[in-house]
C-alpha cells in the first residue's frame, strides 16, 4: 500500500513537471501564426516597441518583443524559442558557425553612443579621439587639463576631478563605444579592447542607460557614454566628437544617419564606428534583427515563417523607418534597405523559397 | 475517507515537487558551472582577474567574494547596536503597550520596503552625505552600500532576537532581581547568556539576507570589478555582478556567472544551516 502511494505521488509530480514543457510543440505545420515573438537588444527596444505595437494594431497579428539583451537574443535564437532575435553587435564568423543553422542579419535602424558629462555651467565641449582616449583611460584626470583646454578654447573649464562612468551590465552600447575606441587608439585596443563588458582601468559603473545617466547627473565632474536614444530623449549635455575627416560632429539623427554613407557589405555585417563619411558622427552603429535562413524549425508552421518574413520586410519599409526619428533613432540609408531586402528574399521553408 | 486520501496525495506531491525543484536548481548550477571549473579549476575562486573581453577572457571570483563578505560583515557590525537595542526594548523592557506596537509595525514596515527603494534612498540621500563628509569623492562604494544594507537587515536581526529574549524564563530573571541585581545586570548576566545563541541565529539570518541582496547594492557599490583597497573604495558583490552581467553573457562568461551563483548558493546554504543548528540547540 505504501509503495503504491509513493508511486502515485511521484507520477503526479512528474506529470506536473512535464506538462509545463509540452505546450509549445503542439503547433501543427499547417497551423496559422498566432503571434510572432522576438527577443534581444535593449538599445533599440523603444523603437521596436513603437513599431511592433503599430504592426499589431494594423495587421491584427500580435508581435511581442522582450528586451533581454543582445546576448539573450542570440541565445534565444540558438535555442529556437523565438521567431527572431535582435543584437547590437553582429555575430562574428566564429559565433555564426556555432549557431545550429544559417543566420541572417537584417539592419533595422541606426543608433549612436554619446559622451555625456556633468560640468557646472553646462559648457559645450569638443573632443578629439586623443582626448577621448586620455579621459576614458584615466590619463587626463582634471577638467582644466591643458589638453582639454587646447581643443576647447574660450570654454571655462573648472578645476574638477574627472569621474568616468561606465556600464556595469554587459551592453551593446559598451560594445559600440569600445569598438570605436579600439579603432582610434592603439593603446586602448591593446590594453582594454572591444566588447560588451570590459575591464576598465578607472571609474564607477552603473546599470543601464538610466543608471549611467543618473550617476552622471548626480556626480559633478562625471563623464560617461550613453545610448543616443536615451540621451536625445533626456536632453543630456553631450560632446561633439572629431571624426576621421577632421570635423567636430554633434550627435544628432542626421549625423548618425550620415555615418552609414559609405559602402556596406552584402550581409550588412559592418561596424560604422570611426566612419569615413564627412558629416557622419563617428560612434554610430546599425542594430540588427537576426533570424534563421531556414524557417522550418521547432515545428513552426509555414504561415509563421511567412508572417515573420513579412514583419521584417515591414520593419525596413518606409512606414516603420519614418518612425525612427520620433523615438530618437536614425533611419536606414537607402542602400542598406536595398541590401536588407535582398537578404530577406533568400529565406526558405523546408528548402523552398517563401 | 476518499477525499482525505486525495488531499494527502495532493499535499505530498506538492512537497515532493518543491524538493525536486530545489535539487534541480543545485543540479543546474553544478552542471552549468562545469566548463568554468574545467578551464580555471580552483583558480576561479582565488583569482582576482575578471576580464570579459573576447580573446583575453579570464574569470576570477575573489574580488566579488571579498566584496560580498566585506559589505555583509560591515553591515552586520553597523546593524548590531540598533537591532540589539530594539530587541531588548521589545523583548524585555516594553513587551506591550502602544510604544511597542508602533515600533513593531515600523520594523515590519522596514522589512517590507522593496530593496530598489532602499537603493534609491541611498543614491539620493546617503550618497550625497558621504560626499559631503569627504569619506570618498563620488559617494559610492563598500561603506555606502553597507550602511544601507545595515538598515535593511535590522528587522531580520531584531525580530528573532526580541522573540528569544522574550522567551527567557521569568523565574530566572525574578531570581536575579530578588538577589538585588539591577536591570543592566539582569540583561548582562541572565538574558544574554540565556538568549545568546538565539540572538546569534537572528544575526546569521540577517547576514544571509545581506549576502544575497542585489539591487540596493548594485545602485551604490560602484560595480568596480576589483578587490577593494579600503572600506571606502568601490567594489562589487557576487549577487550584484550576476544581476548586472547575466543579460549579455555567453560561453565562458555565462558559465562563470553560473559558477558564481553556485558559490553564493553554497555560502548562504552553510550560513542558513549554521543558523538552524544553533536555533535547534537553544530550543532543545
Amino acid at each position: 500500500m505504501k509503495k503504491i502511494q509513493v508511486l502515485l505521488v511521484a507520477i503526479i509530480s512528474l506529470a506536473l513537471i512535464t506538462s509545463c514543457g509540452n505546450s509549445g510543440k503542439k503547433n501543427a505545420e499547417a497551423g496559422k501564426a498566432k503571434a510572432i515573438t522576438g527577443a534581444g537588444a535593449t538599445f533599440p527596444q523603444p523603437f521596436y516597441n513603437t513599431i511592433f505595437k503599430a504592426y499589431t494594431k494594423s495587421k491584427g497579428l500580435l508581435v511581442t518583443y522582450g528586451g533581454i539583451g543582445s546576448g539573450g537574443g542570440i541565445r534565444s535564437l540558438k535555442d529556437k524559442i523565438v521567431d527572431f532575435g535582435a543584437t547590437d553587435a553582429f555575430l562574428s564568423d566564429k559565433k555564426l558557425s556555432e549557431m545550429p543553422g544559417d543566420v541572417l542579419h537584417i539592419p533595422s535602424c541606426l543608433g549612436a553612443v554619446v559622451a555625456a558629462y556633468n560640468i557646472p555651467g553646462k559648457p559645450e565641449l569638443k573632443f578629439t579621439p586623443e582626448l577621448m582616449e586620455g579621459i576614458f583611460m584615466g590619463k587626463i584626470t582634471k577638467w582644466n587639463d591643458a589638453k582639454i583646454a587646447q581643443v576647447n578654447p574660450g570654454v571655462n573649464l573648472p578645476d574638477l576631478a574627472i569621474t568616468v562612468v561606465y556600464r556595469s551590465d554587459g551592453s551593446g552600447t559598451t560594445f559600440i563605444f569600445s569598438d570605436y575606441m579600439s579603432k582610434v587608439s592603439s593603446e586602448w585596443k591593446e590594453k582594454i579592447g572591444a566588447g560588451k563588458a570590459l575591464q576598465w582601468p578607472v571609474g564607477i559603473a552603473a546599470k543601464g542607460n538610466p543608471g549611467v545617466a543618473g550617476t552622471i547627473s548626480a556626480t559633478e565632474g562625471a563623464i560617461g557614454y550613453i545610448g543616443s536614444e536615451y540621451a536625445f530623449a533626456q536632453g543630456i549635455p553631450m560632446a561633439s566628437i572629431q571624426n576621421q575627416a577632421g570635423n567636430f560632429i554633434k550627435p544628432s539623427v542626421e549625423s548618425v544617419s550620415a555615418s552609414a554613407a559609405g559602402d556596406i557589405p552584402d550581409d550588412t555585417r559592418v561596424t560604422l564606428t570611426n566612419t569615413t563619411a564627412e558629416q557622419g558622427y563617428p560612434i554610430s552603429s546599425f542594430t540588427w534583427l537576426i533570424l534563421y535562413k531556414e524557417q522550418a524549425y521547432n515545428g513552426r508552421s509555414k504561415d509563421q515563417a511567412m508572417q515573420t518574413k513579412q514583419l521584417l520586410k515591414w520593419v525596413i519599409g518606409q512606414e516603420a523607418q519614418l518612425q525612427t526619428s520620433k523615438v530618437h533613432y536614425a533611419p536606414l540609408p537607402e542602400k542598406a534597405v536595398l541590401k536588407a531586402n535582398r537578404i530577406l528574399d533568400v529565406i526558405t521553408y523546408n528548402g523552398r523559397g517563401l | 475517507m476518499k477525499s482525505e486520501k486525495l488531499f494527502q496525495y495532493f499535499l505530498k506531491s506538492g512537497g515532493i515537487l518543491i524538493l525536486m525543484m530545489a535539487i534541480g536548481i543545485v543540479a543546474t548550477l553544478i552542471m552549468g558551472s562545469i566548463p568554468t571549473f574545467k578551464e580555471f579549476g580552483f583558480k576561479f575562486i582565488f583569482s582576482s582577474n575578471w576580464n570579459p573581453t573576447e580573446g583575453r577572457e579570464s574569470y576570477g571570483a575573489l574580488p566579488f567574494i571579498i566584496g560580498t563578505i566585506l559589505t555583509s560583515v560591515l553591515a552586520l557590525i553597523m546593524t548590531f547596536p540598533f537591532a540589539f537595542s530594539i530587541a531588548l526594548f521589545l523583548g524585555e523592557y516594553f513587551k506591550e503597550g502602544r510604544m511597542a506596537s508602533i515600533l513593531k509595525s515600523m520594523i515590519d514596515l522596514l522589512a517590507g520596503i522593496p530593496s530598489v527603494v532602499y537603493g534609491l534612498w541611498g543614491f539620493y540621500t546617503i550618497k550625497p552625505w558621504i560626499v559631503e563628509l569627504g569619506l570618498n569623492a563620488q559617494g559610492f562604494g563598500i561603506f555606502t552600500s553597507s550602511l544601507v544594507l545595515a538598515i535593511m537587515i535590522i528587522p531580520y536581526a531584531s525580530s528573532l532576537s526580541a522573540e528569544v529574549i522574550n522567551m527567557v524564563p521569568a523565574n530566572l530573571k525574578e531570581a536575579a532581581y530578588s538577589l538585588g541585581a539591577t536591570r543592566f545586570e539582569v540583561v548582562k548576566n541572565v538574558i544574554i547568556p540565556n538568549a545568546g545563541s538565539g540572538i546569534f541565529a537572528g544575526y546569521i539570518l540577517a547576514f544571509g539576507r545581506a549576502i544575497g541582496e542585489t539591487m540596493a547594492v548594485t545602485m551604490l557599490i560602484g560595480n568596480s570589478n576589483q578587490i577593494p583597497s579600503n572600506l571606502f573604495d568601490l567594489g562589487n558583490t557576487m549577487a550584484s555582478l550576476i544581476a548586472n552581467q547575466f543579460g549579455e553573457a555567453e560561453g565562458l562568461k555565462y558559465t562563470s556567472l553560473v559558477a558564481m551563483g553556485l558559490l553564493l548558493f553554497i555560502i548562504t546554504g552553510i550560513l542558513n544551516l549554521a543558523g538552524k543548528m544553533i536555533m535547534k540547540k537553544i530550543t532543545a
